[in-house]
């Protein structure tokens, strides 16, 4: 089941630079919102301190707290590599391990965790998430060969299953789809779709006609110039955003009126 | 433009003087490369056709108490190969170990140093290795197994220790370069799932960098395979087929064999050293050769 997050005048750091700045929020669970804004306006940096994926860049820091279901990520009891394995990651091109074959790719987490998996409770796994990332009959014949001989919408989707093998309770979904076709495009975007029944779904997207397809929420960012810290201008309805945002900066991006 | 094989007639005619230094260069390095196989088999040949009796005349050959060329060879074929499997057994997991606390788990500075000590140490000739197993090493190990084996312990054991530590620099500094070019990607994917930073390394870094670690192993056991001075000075030589690597006076290289008959040896002794040469020439290409195929399956595989 998806879960709540909520965001707490966050700040987000990169050495002395200050790349987000006072963001707060409520992500709601079983949804997917959509982040939109422009290039450099502190997305993808934004969306990786939801899993404190951050921490993997040098003197990247946060200020602030972001509570799923009420605990607080950054409290110091809290074990950064456990975090994500409750918060799953799908980035923005497509990367299996490329020496695994398609079953070990979806195994690849899991095993981290659980080390004596018997090979009924693995076939169990691998047939669940790839069926729940739409993938499962296109692959089936072939659970044993190299996952980089897929397709790149075929190798995206199992990059998603690989990730809710974890059982994860929310996905980030950074640009999942920007080095995909248009037909492995509307794959995934089915599929982000049917997903969120069961999970709080995040997606960083550019494509404006994407976010209003797969989201429920969106919210806009923006930058007020190069070397400022980007901002949380509007979190609204996807369907408000897109016909009546309240904010004139929202108004001018969706319109396509910069400045 | 017409392209002939490698050539390119059009540019060497229209005298582009660089194309044409590279060119004679490569062909420089192709021409001693054949002179020198021409010039081992050549005087290879009196040993090869001499009769036993004839061999009988060496002292050194008398002594070995070889029923051929054959039978002569191949007990130092075997002391040659076990005493650099054995070194790279060693060195191959310390390699792996330090390229990975310089790229992954030291603090920039540290790694700074470390790396530029690997170079360092890279570069020091044989003989210093050699010198600092029988003045060092020796001594040291001679404490633990005094009263067990000889002393000092100039034995097999000993000798592949010194060799393992002086392809350990030149090992380490190619895997380092392989695993700093682990993709940002795989790193990525699996810390998304929620690996440790070992667990990163299992599954993203190792798998990533196995071929190139595999061709820079095969790297180090060239250069073991030839190595001269460090057998010289340390092994006490032999002639078995022994694995007993603490087995004194019962084992002895192709090079350490050459070096050490060489200035007594009479004009067959001398070819007779230069049919194993020949043989350890062929070892080394073979080991090269299966380096540069697994250097070269692997980047088919990225
Ligand atoms: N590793 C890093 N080190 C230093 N600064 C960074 C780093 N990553 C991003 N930044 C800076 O932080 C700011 C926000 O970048 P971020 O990548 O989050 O933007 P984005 O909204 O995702 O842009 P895009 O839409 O192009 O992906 C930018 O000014 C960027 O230069
Ligand atoms: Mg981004």
């Amino acid at each position: 089941m998806g879960q709540r997050i909520d965001v707490e005048h966050l700040d987000v750091f990169y050495g002395k630079f200050m790349a987000v700045e006072n963001v707060s929020m409520t992500i709601n669970p079983n949804q997917v919102t959509a982040f939109i804004g422009p290039s450099g306006c502190g997305k993808s940096t934004f969306l990786r301190t939801i899993n404190r994926m951050h921490e993997m860049t040098d003197k990247a820091t946060v200020k602030g707290s972001i509570l799923l279901e009420g605990r607080n990520l950054y409290s110091s009891e809290i074990d950064p590599v456990q975090v994500r394995r409750e918060v799953g990651m799908v980035f923005q091109r497509p990367n299996p391990f490329p020496t695994m074959s398609i079953r070990q790719n979806v195994l690849a987490g899991i095993k981290l965790n659980n080390k004596s998996l018997t090979k009924a409770q693995a076939d169990e796994i691998v047939e669940t998430s790839l069926k729940g990332a739409n993938l499962f009959n296109e692959v089936k014949d072939r659970l044993d060969s190299a996952a980089i001989g897929m397709s790149g919408g075929q190798q995206q989707r199992l990059c998603i299953a690989r990730a809710i093998a974890m059982k994860p309770s929310v996905l980030l979904m950074d640009e999942p789809c920007s080095a995909l076709d248009p037909i492995s495009t509307l794959a995934v975007e089915d599929l982000i779709y049917e997903l969120s029944s069961n999970y709080t779904i995040v997606i960083v997207t550019h494509n404006m006609q994407q976010a209003s397809r797969v989201s429920q929420r969106t919210a806009f960012f923006n930058i007020s110039d190069v070397g400022k810290p980007g901002r949380l201008i509007e979190m609204d309805q996807t369907t408000k955003i897109f016909s009546n945002p309240s904010n004139q900066q929202t108004e001018n991006y969706i319109s396509g009126k910069f400045g | 433009m017409s392209k002939i094989g490698i050539f390119n007639w059009h540019r060497l005619f229209k005298t582009d003087k660089f194309y044409l230094l590279v060119c004679a260069s490569s062909l420089f390095v192709l021409i001693i490369l054949f002179a020198i196989t021409v010039f081992l088999l050549f005087s290879a040949m009196p040993a090869l056709e001499s009769s036993q009796t004839g061999l009988l005349g060496i002292s050194w050959y008398k002594s070995s108490e070889a029923n051929n060329i054959l039978d002569f060879c191949l007990p130092l074929v075997f002391s040659t190969i076990l005493s650099s499997l054995l070194a790279l057994v060693i060195a191959l997991p310390v390699s792996i170990g330090v390229a990975l606390f310089i790229t992954f788990y030291a603090p920039p500075k540290l790694a700074a140093i470390a790396s530029w000590v690997i170079d360092i140490l890279a570069s020091i000739p044989s003989i210093v290795y050699g010198l600092w197993g029988i003045f060092v090493l020796c001594p040291f190990l001679n404490v633990f197994t005094g009263n067990l084996i000889s002393s000092p312990p100039r034995v097999l054991f000993t000798l592949s220790i010194v060799l393992a530590v002086m392809i350990i620099p030149i090992i380490t500094s190619i895997i380092r370069d392989i695993y700093t070019g682990t993709p940002h990607l795989d790193i990525e994917a699996a810390y998304g799932l929620g690996a440790t930073k070992w667990e990163m390394i299992r599954l993203s870094v190792l798998p990533y960098g196995a071929q190139g670690a595999m061709s820079a192993a095969m790297l180090g056991l060239g250069r073991a395979l030839g190595e001269t001075m460090a057998v010289l000075i340390i092994l006490s030589p032999g002639r078995s087929y022994s694995f007993n690597i603490f087995g004194v006076s019962s084992h002895q290289t192709i090079a350490g064999n050459i070096a050490a008959q060489f200035p007594e040896a009479n004009s067959l002794g001398v070819s007779l050293l230069t049919v194993t040469g020949l043989v350890l020439f062929i070892i080394t290409f073979l080991v090269n050769w299966a380096a540069k195929k697994i250097a070269k399956s692997g980047v088919a595989n990225v």
